[in-house]
């Protein structure tokens, strides 16, 4: 059996509410579970839809599988090795090959350095001699369907979709086996965002990319991922093919979610959202 | 005659020493009562258009021609002190940042009562008891021990039905509701949805629901009015609309949209960017994108003209 490119065993992850040191000494503790017992398992060329409520832990465990926190609980392992211990120096070779996505482009981007000092940034960083950075720019921008002219722009030049456009040449410029994806098109145009989903799917056809994919919209999981995970309240309620998942959902929030997509509904079927809590 | 009548609106900001239109002529009607669903991307002038019926427009921006009417009177010509008897009297509001639309050193109690105490004049006492009998309206349950909370205090989803309360807690006539879920969580999304929807019926509020998502919209809106570049693409009922969407736009937004009945992987995005105001030429705005594109769609615009009971501004309309 080969080893999954990305594996994570009963991650659990926990912020301590209690700030004051004394109650803390004396073991008054009151601890906020985002993630409990996480187990997750990517295939190398897989991609994983992760999907959720806002506050369901979506985007913390994307935080442990790029190690930018450590978790309370569990093991990550990264193509076969245990990532979680390793010390800084021993993760960075690691870094270059896991990269990550943002939903807002803009804020993600130095607004002080042009599209083509941001990607020679980071082609600076696996080697790249500075004569050939440019040529490595544009390329990168033309595998993302940028237009090579764009070098000399700031981000605030761009469109919101070029901006994403951007983003993900960035992500690509270290050659990344893993692309982690936090809700990447959830604040571009609807006309839009079929463009990058496409753009997605390409990259992972082409160049084999393994990703996460983090998002709220079953319908955008549905055209991406090979496999969905439903987080909520820091657990996984429910993991398969996303025809299992979205066709024959078992566990009854992921039920709740697709119930909540605003869709054309048959005559005589009403739209009954379920209530929201109401404790203060 | 209609609740609200816009004609030929057009909305410009100054750009580089000359005025550019970012709504270009647009009209629309909202009966009393109805549900009307304006539809576009970032850019299109929806939001726009929403804040001239305000006449909230943020300077420079301002109205450079048409009219808006309200009840038979021209709201482009109002002074200022109409504006404020109308705004959260006949005309409310709700926009999409529930965070920065609530004052977070008050608590919520304060700012409905100032509401209602503004337009109504009536004593503190019966304030707050209008300001309880919303906040249930809008389903916050045990609304009096809420009063005294403050913004922070409440999750997305219940600030943003504060903020509906607030809207309606006079009564108004006209609702506009810009983008109001886009913010929150799909579950979240279909509970404010439903809450418009039954105040909607309760209030005989006539809507204005802004939206750049189709498949909300449809949940909600008897009529759509179809943004693009500033223009009136289509105007028609919402079933006529997604069966026989007839301007090529609203085709390919409707189709555009990654949807969960899809087959996987199928998906017909728009090709292109949508439109920068001043680079906008005679012809139809949407046109460098357009399968249909015939050679008098790049040098005059159409005109929204009926057909087959919608309103369609196109030179060469899907058959």
């Amino acid at each position: 059996m080969t080893v999954p490119l990305l594996e994570l065993v009963g991650i659990g992850k926990t912020y301590p509410l209690t700030q004051r040191l004394l109650p803390r000494l004396l073991g008054h503790r009151h601890d906020h579970a985002a993630m409990e017992d996480v187990s997750l398992s990517v295939p190398r060329g897989g991609v994983l839809g992760l999907v959720g409520e806002s506050g369901s832990g979506k985007s913390t465990t994307a935080r442990i599988i790029l190690q930018m926190e450590q978790p309370t609980t569990g093991t990550l392992r990264f193509d076969g090795t245990a990532l979680t211990g390793l010390s800084d120096a021993a993760l960075r070779p690691y870094r270059r090959r896991m990269q990550m996505v943002f939903q807002d482009a803009g804020s993600s981007l130095n607004p002080r350095k042009t599209v083509g000092h941001l990607l020679g940034e980071s082609l600076a960083l696996v080697g790249v001699k500075r004569r050939h950075r440019t040529e490595h720019a544009v390329e990168l921008l033309r595998r993302v369907g940028l237009d090579g002219g764009l070098l000399g722009r700031y981000p605030h030049q761009l469109s919101g979709g070029q901006r994403q456009r951007m983003a993900i040449a960035r992500a690509l410029a270290v050659g990344p086996d893993l692309l982690v994806a936090d809700e990447p098109v959830s604040s571009l145009d609807v006309s839009l965002q079929a463009q990058i989903l496409l753009l997605l799917m390409e990259l992972r056809d082409r160049l084999g990319l393994t990703m996460v994919f983090i998002s709220h919209d079953l319908a955008l999981v549905h055209h991406l991922c090979s496999s969905v995970a439903v987080m909520h309240a820091g657990r996984i309620v429910e993991q398969g093919t996303p025809a299992e998942v979205l066709r024959h959902p078992r566990h009854a929030y992921t039920r709740r979610l697709l119930d909540a997509v605003p869709r054309r509904r048959t005559r005589g079927e009403k739209f009954k959202p379920q209530e929201e809590r109401c404790d203060g | 005659m209609a609740l609200l009548e816009i004609e030929d609106l057009r909305v410009g900001f100054p750009v580089g020493g000359r005025m550019v239109d970012v709504v270009r002529g647009v009209s629309l009607t909202v009966e009393a009562g109805e549900a009307v669903g304006l539809v576009g991307e970032s850019g299109s002038g929806k939001s726009q258009t929403a804040l001239a019926i305000l006449r909230l427009l943020r300077h420079p921006g301002r109205i450079v021609g048409g009219s808006i009417r309200l009840d038979g009177q021209d709201l482009t010509q109002a002074d200022e002190a109409t504006m404020r008897q109308l705004r959260g009297g006949v005309i409310s509001i709700v926009f999409q940042d529930a965070m920065s639309g609530l004052n977070p050193v008050f608590p919520i109690g304060v700012q409905l009562t100032d509401v209602v105490r503004a337009h109504r004049g009536v004593s503190a006492r019966a304030a707050r008891d209008v300001a309880v009998e919303t906040l249930e309206l809008v389903g916050i349950r045990n609304a009096a021990a809420r009063l005294g909370q403050y913004p922070h205090q409440f999750s997305g989803g219940m600030r943003q039905r504060v903020l509906i309360a607030m809207a309606v807690a006079c009564h108004p006539r006209l609702l506009i509701a810009d983008e109001p879920t886009t913010a929150l969580d799909v579950t979240v999304q279909a509970q404010i949805v439903s809450v418009l929807r039954d105040l909607r019926q309760r209030l005989g509020l006539g809507l204005l629901f802004i939206t750049h998502n189709l498949d909300l919209m449809a949940e909600i809106c008897d009529r759509a009015i179809v943004l693009y570049g500033g223009m009136v693409m289509e105007d028609g009922s919402v079933g006529t609309l997604f069966d026989a969407p007839k301007q090529p736009y609203t085709r390919a937004l409707i189709e555009c949209v990654p949807r969960l009945s899809d087959r996987a992987g199928d998906l017909r995005p728009i090709q292109g960017a949508s439109p920068v105001p001043a680079e906008l030429g005679d012809g139809c705005p949407f046109q460098p994108r357009c399968a249909l594109r015939l050679g008098r769609c790049e040098i005059k615009r159409p005109p929204l003209v009926p057909l087959d009971g919608h309103g369609v501004a196109c030179w060469n309309p899907v058959i």
